[in-house]
C-alpha cells in the first residue's frame, strides 16, 4: 500500500541540514586534535630531486612533516590500492609514495600541527628542488597518440559504405574542455584514533569502498577502520573513489598515534578526479527523407599516465535511433593530469552532447523538423545488443515536452525570431541514461511501540536517500512516517555499493522492502499464534502490513495492530537484515530518457546569452519522491546551463596548470542565469524492470541540455559552436 | 598564509605612524582582497594595520555642492545612499554590478580602488609575474589571457584594473584624499591608477605609507543621460571583460559634452578626452556613437584569446551611449542589456 511512495514528501533531513545539526568530515571533534595542511607540486611532471622540510618542523607547534622519505608504511602492490571503482588496468595513485610528480598540484609532503594555522604556515615553509621533465596536458597536441578502448560497441553493417552512398551527410568534431564537480563541501577526513583502531569521518560516496580501501592500502583488520559519513555537502561523483585527504589524515594518525584532520584546500580539489576533456567525432548520413543509414561517433578522451580511466562516450545512438550501419569507437589519450573521474551522467553528458548536437545539424541539412527527425529515427529496440526495452517512454516525452514549451510555433529558419535587441532561439535534443541496480542489503529495526529504524552503508549525497527510503519503508511496514528514522553513511551497516550511478534508490529500496518482508513474516508467525487470531490460517503472501497493522490483503478487517502482535509474542524488537539481489536478466535493456527544450535569447551585437527557457520531459519508470526527484531534474538543468556557457577547467599548458582552480573564476551558473525551468515527469510504467517500477533520477537531468542549449543558440545566430562553454566571443559577428 | 601581527590603529594619524614604522605592513579594511592574496601567498604582510573601525564612515555633501565619501564606507551603503542614488546613479549603478551582495556589504570604499588584479598568474606563485615578483616575466602575454587589456598594455605586464566602481569614478572625475607621514594631499582620479610601464608591481601612485580617507565627488553628477554597461560571462558574480561608464550632457538631441570611461580594458578605467572632445556638438546618433567608439579603440591590441574585447568594447561603447542619450539606463537587478 503507497501511502508516502510517489508522493512529494519534504526531506526528512531537511531540518538538520538547514540548522546545521547535520554533521560533514571535517565537524567531528576530539581531544588532541591533530591538524593537517598539503604541500603539493608546482611542477607537472617530474621528480623530486630534494626536499628540506626542516624550516617547516622548526615551527613552535609543529609535530612532523611526513614525506615519501619518511612517512610510515604503506602497500607496495597495485592492487591494495584498487578500490571498487578504480579502472580496471593502471596503478592507481599513491600520496607521499615516491619522488615521482605525476600531475601538477600533487601532495608531496603532510604537514602536522596542534593548529590548522600554524600547520599552513609551515607548508609555505618546505622547500623543493625538483628534476623537471617535458609534460603533457593538452589533448589537441596529444590526440595522434590516442590507443582504442577495448571493447567498443560492435559496429554494425559497413558504416563507410553507407556514409559514402548517403544522400544528406553531416561530419563534425565537437569538444568539450575539461570540467571538475566543485562540491561545495571541501575533501576533508577526521581520522580518530583510539589505541590502534581508527574510525574515519571521510567525505565519500562509499563508506564501505573506503574502509576496504584504507585496511588494504595500511594492512588493517577489517575491524580496525570504520568509516562513516553520514551527510555529504555535494558529490557528483567526484567522492566514488577514496580520494587522498583519507591516506593522509590516516598516514599521519598512524605517524602521531593521534587523531588527525585534514581539510584540502579549493585549490587542492583540482588535482583530483574531473570530467576528461574530451573529442568527439561525428558522422551522419541519411536519405532525403530523414531515414538514418549510419551513424559513427569516435571520442578520444583524456586519461592520465598511470590509469585508464574510460566511459562510453560513445553508443548513446545506438539506443536512441534506428540506423543501419554503425561504428562506434572510444579511444584515450594520456596527460600528466590526475585521473579522470565519473562526474554526472559520465560519458553521456559528454557523448550526448556531441550525438544531439550532430542529429540537429543533421536536421537543418535535411529542411526537417528536429524533433520530427528524431522521431522518425526512433527505436524501440536497443539496437547496439539488439533488445526490447523494460520500458522507453520517449515518445511521450517529446510530445508533452513540445506542447508545454509551445515548439510548434518555432520558425526554423535561424535568426527568424527575436525580442527586441535579442535574437530569439529555440532548439532540443534528447536525453538517454542507464536504469541501473545492485545487490544491496538493509536493516530493519521494529520496535514494540510501532516505531522502526532503517538502516544500510548507503551515502546520502545530498539526493534524498534518507527520505525515500524512510518513505518505502513506512509503506512496506505500514507505518507512518514520522515512525521511521533511517540511517545511513557507516561502514559497519549492512552492505551497499558506492552511490553513484542512480543506482541507489532502486537497490536500496528494494532492500528495505526485502528486509520488510522478513518483518511482516516474523510479525505473521506471532499473530498466527495468537488465541482467536484473525489470521490464524493466513500465508505471507496472503498478507500485508498497513495503518500499523498485519491485515488480510482481500480483507482489511482481519486485522492485529502491530503493537499488539508484538505484545503478545513478548518481543521487544523484531530485527531482520537482508540482502536483495535482482534476478539476472540480459533480455532487457533498462534505460531512462528524456527530452529537453532550451530558449535562448543573444544580443544581437553584444553576444550575451541568456538561457530564457528550459523544459525537461523525463521518462524514468516510476518516480518515488516527485519533489526531491523534480530537484535532482532541475539541479541537472543548471548543470547543464553550465556546461553550455560556463564550465571550463583552464589549463595553461606551458605550465601544466590549472590557471582558474578557484570558484571565483572556475564559473558555474549563478541565480542571474537561471530563468524558468520546466521539469516533466512522463508516466512511465515499468514491471519488468523491477518490483517497484523504479529508475533512478540522478543522471539524466543533465544529459542532452547543454545540445539543447547549444542548438538554441545556432537557431538564433546561426553561429554554430561546437567548443564547450559557448562563450560570448564564439558567437559574436 | 604565514604568521602576521594585528592592530588596531586609534585614529588616522596613529594608522599613519603605524604603516609608515613597518615597511612589510598593510592596510585591512573589508578584508576582501588582502586576505585571499594571503591565503594564496601573494602578500606576507607580517603586520596587519586594521582600519576598519577608523571613522571613515561618513557620505557628506560639500560646499562645493559636491559630496566627500569616506573610504570606509561599505560599498553596499555607497550604492544605496539616497543622494548617491539620486544625484550620482552612474556611481550606484557601478558599484551594484560589482562582485556579490555579500562582498560588497564588506568591501570598503577604499579598498576598492586598491583591489588587485585579477590576472590569473598573479594569484598562483607557481607562476612567473612581473607584477607579483618584478623581474620574473609576464606569463600572460603569451598565455591564457581571456581577462588581459588590451589598451595602455606593456610588454612586462597586460593586467586590467578590475573595480566597476573605479569606472564611474573615473567618468565622474573624483578625487582622492589621502594622509600621509608629511600630511594630507589630494589625488586627480586619473592620476590615482599608473599604467604598467616598466614597473607594474605599483598599482597606483599611492605611496606605500599613505592612506586613504576619502573620496570626493565634484558637483556634476549626469544623473538624467548616463548608464553603465558590464558584459561578463555570467550574469552576475563575475569581473567585467568589457564594461562602460558613459555621461552626457545634451542640448535637444546634440551632444555638449560626453564622458566615456572603460572598465576590464586597461591597467586602470580607461579613458581618452581627446575622443570625448570629438563628440561635443555632434548629434547623438548611432554614427557619431560609432565614430567615438572607433577612435577610442583605434591603439588597442588583443593578446590571442582576448582580441574579441576590442571589437566588444566598441559595440558596448555604442550601446552604453545610446542608453545614456535615451536616458534609459541599464538596470542591474534585471541583466538583460536594453
Ligand atoms: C570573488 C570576488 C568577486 C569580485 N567581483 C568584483 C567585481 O565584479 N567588480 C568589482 O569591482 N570588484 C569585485 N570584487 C572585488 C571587491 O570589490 C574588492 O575586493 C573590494 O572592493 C576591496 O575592498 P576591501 O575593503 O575589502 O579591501 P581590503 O581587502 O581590505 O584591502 C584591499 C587593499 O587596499 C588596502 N586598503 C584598504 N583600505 C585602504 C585605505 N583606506 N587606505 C589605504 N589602503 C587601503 C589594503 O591594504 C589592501 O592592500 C570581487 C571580489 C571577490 C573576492
Ligand atoms: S599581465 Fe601582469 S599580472 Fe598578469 S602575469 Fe603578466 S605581469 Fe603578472
Amino acid at each position: 500500500m503507497n501511502a508516502y511512495i510517489g508522493t512529494p514528501t519534504s526531506r526528512v533531513d531537511g531540518r538538520e541540514k538547514v540548522t546545521g545539526a547535520a554533521k560533514y568530515a571535517a565537524d567531528y571533534n576530539t581531544e588532541r586534535l591533530v591538524f593537517g595542511a598539503v604541500v603539493t607540486s608546482t611542477i607537472a611532471r617530474g621528480r623530486i630531486k630534494r626536499i628540506d622540510t626542516s624550516l617547516a618542523k622548526h615551527v613552535a607547534g609543529v609535530l612532523d612533516v611526513l614525506t615519501h622519505e619518511n612517512r610510515p608504511d604503506m602497500a607496495a602492490k597495485d592492487d591494495a590500492w584498487k578500490d571498487d571503482v578504480a579502472p580496471e588496468k593502471g596503478t592507481p595513485f599513491r600520496p607521499l609514495y615516491d619522488g615521482r610528480i605525476r600531475f601538477n598540484h600533487q601532495p608531496i609532503a603532510l604537514v602536522l600541527a596542534e593548529e590548522w594555522e600554524t600547520a599552513l604556515f609551515a607548508a609555505t615553509l618546505v622547500q623543493l628542488q625538483y628534476e623537471k621533465e617535458k609534460h603533457a596536458t593538452d589533448l589537441h597536441a596529444q590526440r595522434d597518440k590516442a590507443f582504442v578502448v577495448e571493447k567498443p560497441e560492435k559496429p554494425r553493417g559497413n558504416a563507410a559504405k553507407a556514409y559514402a552512398a548517403s544522400e544528406v551527410r553531416h561530419e563534425a568534431e565537437y569538444f568539450i574542455p575539461t570540467e571538475h564537480h566543485n562540491p561545495m563541501e571541501l575533501f576533508a577526513a577526521t581520522a580518530i584514533w583510539d589505541g590502534g583502531k581508527l574510525t574515519v569521518y571521510d567525505k565519500t560516496q562509499g563508506v564501505q569502498n573506503v574502509q576496504g580501501y584504507l585496511c588494504s592500502v595500511f594492512n588493517k583488520k577489517a575491524d580496525d577502520i570504520r568509516v562513516i559519513n553520514p551527510f555529504m555537502g555535494g558529490g557528483f561523483g567526484a567522492g566514488l573513489r577514496p580520494q587522498y585527504e583519507c591516506v593522509l589524515a590516516v598516514l599521519g594518525a598512524l605517524a602521531l598515534q593521534r587523531s588527525v584532520r585534514l581539510v584540502l584546500t579549493r585549490a587542492q580539489m583540482y588535482a583530483l578526479g574531473h570530467r576528461p576533456a574530451t573529442i568527439e567525432h561525428l558522422t551522419l548520413g541519411a536519405k532525403k527523407d530523414g531515414t538514418l543509414n549510419v551513424v559513427t561517433h569516435e571520442a578520444i578522451a583524456e586519461t592520465s599516465e598511470f590509469e585508464d580511466f574510460s566511459r562510453n562516450d560513445t553508443g548513446w545512438a545506438g539506443l536512441l535511433y534506428k540506423s543501419a550501419n554503425t561504428k562506434f569507437e572510444h579511444k584515450l589519450a594520456r596527460l600528466d593530469v590526475s585521473t579522470p573521474s565519473d562526474m554526472r551522467a559520465p560519458g553521456a553528458a559528454t557523448g550526448v552532447y556531441a550525438l544531439e548536437s550532430a542529429m540537429d545539424e543533421l536536421a537543418v541539412a535535411l529542411k526537417l523538423d528536429p524533433v520530427e527527425l528524431r522521431l522518425k529515427c526512433y527505436s524501440d529496440r536497443d539496437q547496439n545488443d539488439d533488445l526490447p526495452y523494460t520500458s522507453k517512454a520517449l515518445r511521450a516525452c517529446y510530445r508533452q515536452g513540445a506542447e508545454a514549451f509551445g515548439w510548434s510555433k518555432r520558425n526554423p529558419e535561424p535568426r527568424s525570431m527575436r525580442d527586441g535587441k535579442e535574437f530569439v532561439g529555440w532548439g532540443m535534443a534528447s536525453g538517454v541514461w542507464e536504469a541501473l541496480q545492485m545487490p544491496a542489503a538493509a536493516r530493519i529495526v521494529l520496535t514494540a511501540n510501532g516505531h522502526a529504524e532503517v538502516s544500510c552503508a548507503a551515502s546520502d549525497i545530498g539526493t534524498g536517500t534518507y527520505t525515500i527510503l524512510a518513505q518505502v519503508a513506512a509503506d512496506a511496514l505500514g507505518l507512518p512516517i514520522e515512525n521511521i528514522s533511517v540511517k545511513l553513511g557507516d561502514s559497519t551497516l549492512p552492505q551497499t555499493p558506492v552511490e553513484g550511478g542512480s543506482w541507489m534508490a532502486a537497490s536500496a529500496s528494494h532492500a528495505v522492502i526485502a528486509a520488510a518482508e522478513e518483518v511482516r513474516n516474523e510479525l505473521l508467525a506471532s499473530a498466527r499464534a495468537m488465541n482467536n487470531s484473525p489470521l490464524a490460517d493466513a500465508k505471507p503472501e496472503d498478507v500485508v502490513l498497513a495503518e500499523g497493522k498485519i491485515m488480510r490483503r482481500h480483507d482489511q478487517s482481519r486485522a492485529v495492530s502491530i503493537t499488539d502482535v508484538m505484545r503478545h509474542s513478548g518481543a521487544d524488537r523484531i530485527v531482520k537484515e537482508k540482502k536483495n539481489e535482482f534476478a539476472e536478466d540480459l533480455s532487457h535493456a533498462r534505460n531512462t530518457h528524456s527530452a529537453i527544450f532550451a530558449e535562448v535569447k543573444i544580443d544581437e551585437e553584444l553576444g550575451i546569452i541568456r538561457v530564457t527557457r528550459v523544459v525537461s520531459a523525463v521518462a524514468a519508470g516510476r518516480i518515488l519522491n516527485t519533489k526531491t526527484a523534480h530537484s535532482q531534474i532541475m539541479g541537472g538543468i543548471v548543470w547543464g546551463i553550465g556546461m553550455a556557457l560556463h564550465e571550463e577547467t583552464v589549463f595553461d599548458h606551458k605550465f601544466g596548470r590549472i590557471m582558474n582552480a578557484n570558484i571565483a573564476e572556475y564559473h558555474v551558473p549563478v541565480n542571474a542565469d537561471i530563468h524558468d525551468i520546466n521539469v516533466i515527469f512522463v508516466e512511465e510504467k515499468d514491471d519488468k524492470i523491477n518490483p517497484l517500477g523504479v529508475k533512478g533520477v540522478g543522471e539524466i537531468g543533465i544529459v542532452g541540455v547543454a545540445a539543447a542549449i547549444a542548438n538554441a543558440v545556432f537557431h538564433a545566430t546561426g553561429v554554430r559552436v561546437r567548443d564547450l562553454p559557448i562563450t560570448l566571443d564564439k558567437v559574436l559577428r | 598564509m604565514i604568521n602576521f601581527q594585528y592592530s588596531r590603529p586609534g585614529d588616522i594619524a596613529d594608522a599613519v605612524r603605524q604603516i609608515a614604522a613597518d615597511p612589510r605592513a598593510k592596510f585591512i579594511a573589508g578584508g576582501t582582497n588582502i586576505l585571499d592574496l594571503m591565503k594564496y601567498d601573494v602578500e606576507r604582510p607580517a603586520h596587519l594595520i586594521d582600519i576598519s573601525r577608523l571613522p571613515l564612515t561618513g557620505v557628506e555633501e560639500t560646499a562645493s555642492g559636491g559630496m566627500r565619501i569616506g573610504a570606509l564606507v561599505p560599498n553596499s551603503d555607497l550604492s544605496y545612499h539616497p543622494l548617491i542614488e539620486a544625484r550620482y546613479p552612474i556611481l550606484a549603478s557601478a558599484i551594484r554590478a560589482g562582485a556579490s551582495q555579500q562582498l560588497r556589504n564588506m568591501a570598503s570604499t577604499g579598498g576598492n580602488l586598491l583591489q588587485r588584479t585579477r590576472c590569473l598568474y598573479f594569484y598562483d606563485v607557481a607562476t612567473p609575474c612581473n607584477k607579483r615578483a618584478p623581474g620574473s616575466g609576464c606569463s600572460a602575454i603569451d598565455g591564457i589571457n581571456r581577462q588581459n587589456a588590451i589598451l595602455g598594455t606593456s610588454d612586462a605586464c597586460i593586467a586590467t584594473h578590475p573595480s566597476d566602481m573605479c569606472v564611474a569614478l573615473a567618468v565622474l572625475e573624483a578625487k582622492v584624499h589621502v594622509a600621509g607621514p608629511a600630511g594630507e594631499r589630494v589625488i586627480a582620479f586619473e592620476d590615482f591608477h599608473r599604467l604598467p610601464g616598466k614597473t607594474p608591481e605599483r598599482d597606483t601612485n599611492l605611496a606605500p605609507n599613505e592612506i586613504i580617507t576619502a573620496i570626493e565627488l565634484p558637483a556634476r553628477g549626469f544623473a538624467k543621460n548616463y548608464t553603465y554597461i558590464k558584459i561578463r560571462d555570467r550574469h552576475s558574480y563575475a569581473f567585467a571583460l568589457v564594461s562602460v561608464a558613459a555621461a552626457l550632457e545634451l542640448e535637444g538631441k546634440t551632444i555638449k559634452e560626453a564622458r566615456l570611461a572603460l572598465g576590464g580594458v586597461a591597467h586602470k578605467p580607461w579613458r581618452n578626452k581627446e575622443v570625448e572632445a570629438t563628440l561635443n556638438g555632434q548629434p547623438a546618433t548611432r554614427e557619431s556613437f560609432r565614430s567615438a567608439a572607433d577612435a577610442l579603440l583605434r591603439d588597442a591590441k588583443g593578446f590571442g584569446h582576448n582580441d574579441f574585447k576590442v571589437e566588444l568594447a566598441r559595440r558596448a561603447v555604442v550601446r552604453a551611449l545610446t542608453q545614456a542619450a535615451q536616458g534609459t539606463p541599464q538596470s542591474q537587478s534585471n541583466k538583460k542589456i536594453v
